[in-house]
């Protein structure tokens, strides 16, 4: 059945680029779901078009490797909503994203989800719409839950990377700690004001606890400062690009430093933060 | 003994972003921050560098070193 699959998909694609109305009509005519049409597409070297101007920056197996990829987003408000738009569209194959939370009026300043007509309604569930909206062949698994150390562990085992898009200094921790006995990579991001940082912790790095170790106070300058609308938008930014490179195994990463950024002065520092284990 | 002072993020505001001061030998991190009005409370005070290296309030600034104070951030 899938080598008919396959052989469809060549008779459709034009110069190996699969159109999406071709994609939505061979799951009609084969009965294979949208995702198995990707999965067999990308396997055979055919690009769905929505993809195209990600090549040569990657490559047609990187795309693929992508949609084979599972990264989970702890955190839906600010950070969390660009960071699982710029996954969705970069075709990442599967996200799965934890929020309690609401909307309410005091985020439409800057979280890219945050609507009039979606205020009171779930953080999550509006975030699987616009995945639904924007790429419908990624698998959006929405938690609209607290993240808790046991479910955490349970929904965490399997994933490829993390990023953590929280809002208080203790669920971060928390959030480390499970990352670093899963052996999973955590791609740090926090916000405040006009100001950002991002670090990216592997298994045996201890970077969150240098980072906030003794803090026994549970949030930062956010609390004073508020947070604008841009600084969502490149701290989450930043931190998909580090994800995408631990994904594909490419590039420099955030590791063992951190990122601080400044947006007021136009300043970004990158300060060693090796590990002390 | 002379001291530079950097300090980063919402650290900078009705303050300075780098400044180069004369401390007696034998200043700690945290007697540079009093001197500077920075609170030693958490909410203001999150990472502190000399050198490029991780320090502590206690830690005894040596002559040319340079500081760095982070405010924490947390938000989201």
């Amino acid at each position: 059945m899938k080598q008919e699959l396959a052989r469809l998909i060549c008779q459709r694609a034009k110069n190996s680029r699969l159109a999406w109305s071709d994609q939505v009509k061979l799951m009609e005519e084969t009965g294979f779901n949208l995702r198995i049409v990707e999965d067999q597409a990308l396997a055979e070297g055919i690009l769905p078009i929505r993809y195209q101007r990600n090549v040569h920056a990657i490559s047609i197996d990187e795309q693929y490797r992508l949609f084979n990829s599972r990264v989970a987003v702890i955190g839906c408000g600010g950070l969390g909503g660009y960071v699982i738009e710029e996954l969705a569209r970069m075709g990442v194959g599967c996200i799965t994203a934890w929020d309690y939370d609401y909307f309410e009026e005091h985020n439409l300043n800057r979280q890219l989800n945050a609507q009039f007509d979606n205020l009171g309604q779930s953080k999550v569930e509006a975030a699987a719409r616009r995945v639904k909206k924007i790429n419908p062949a990624v698998e959006f698994i929405g938690l609209p839950r607290k993240f808790e150390e046991q479910t955490g562990k349970d929904f965490l085992t399997g994933i490829q990377v993390v990023i953590d898009a929280l809002d208080n200094i203790t669920t971060r921790m928390m959030l480390a700690d499970i990352c670093r006995n899963l052996n999973i990579p955590l791609v740090h991001g926090a916000i405040g004001g006009w100001y950002g940082q991002v670090t990216t912790q592997f298994s045996g790095d201890n970077t969150l606890e240098q980072l906030y170790g003794k803090n026994q106070n549970t949030r930062g300058i956010e609390v004073d400062q508020g947070i604008l609308s841009f600084v969502p938008a490149m701290v989450a930014s930043l931190q998909v690009a580090e994800a995408i490179k631990i994904l594909l195994g490419r590039g420099d990463l955030l590791r063992g430093k951190v990122m601080f950024i400044n947006l007021l002065d136009m300043d970004i520092e990158i300060m060693e933060l090796p590990s002390t284990q | 003994m002379i001291i530079t002072i950097k300090l980063f993020a919402s650290l900078r505001l009705g303050r300075f972003k780098v400044r180069v001061c004369e401390y007696p030998e034998g200043t700690t991190v945290g007697q540079v921050l009093d001197s500077l009005s920075i609170t030693r409370q958490e909410m203001e005070i999150g990472i502190i560098f000399i050198n490029g290296k991780r320090a502590e309030f206690a830690s005894v600034l040596q002559a040319d070193d340079t500081l760095a104070v982070f405010p924490p951030v947390a938000g989201g």
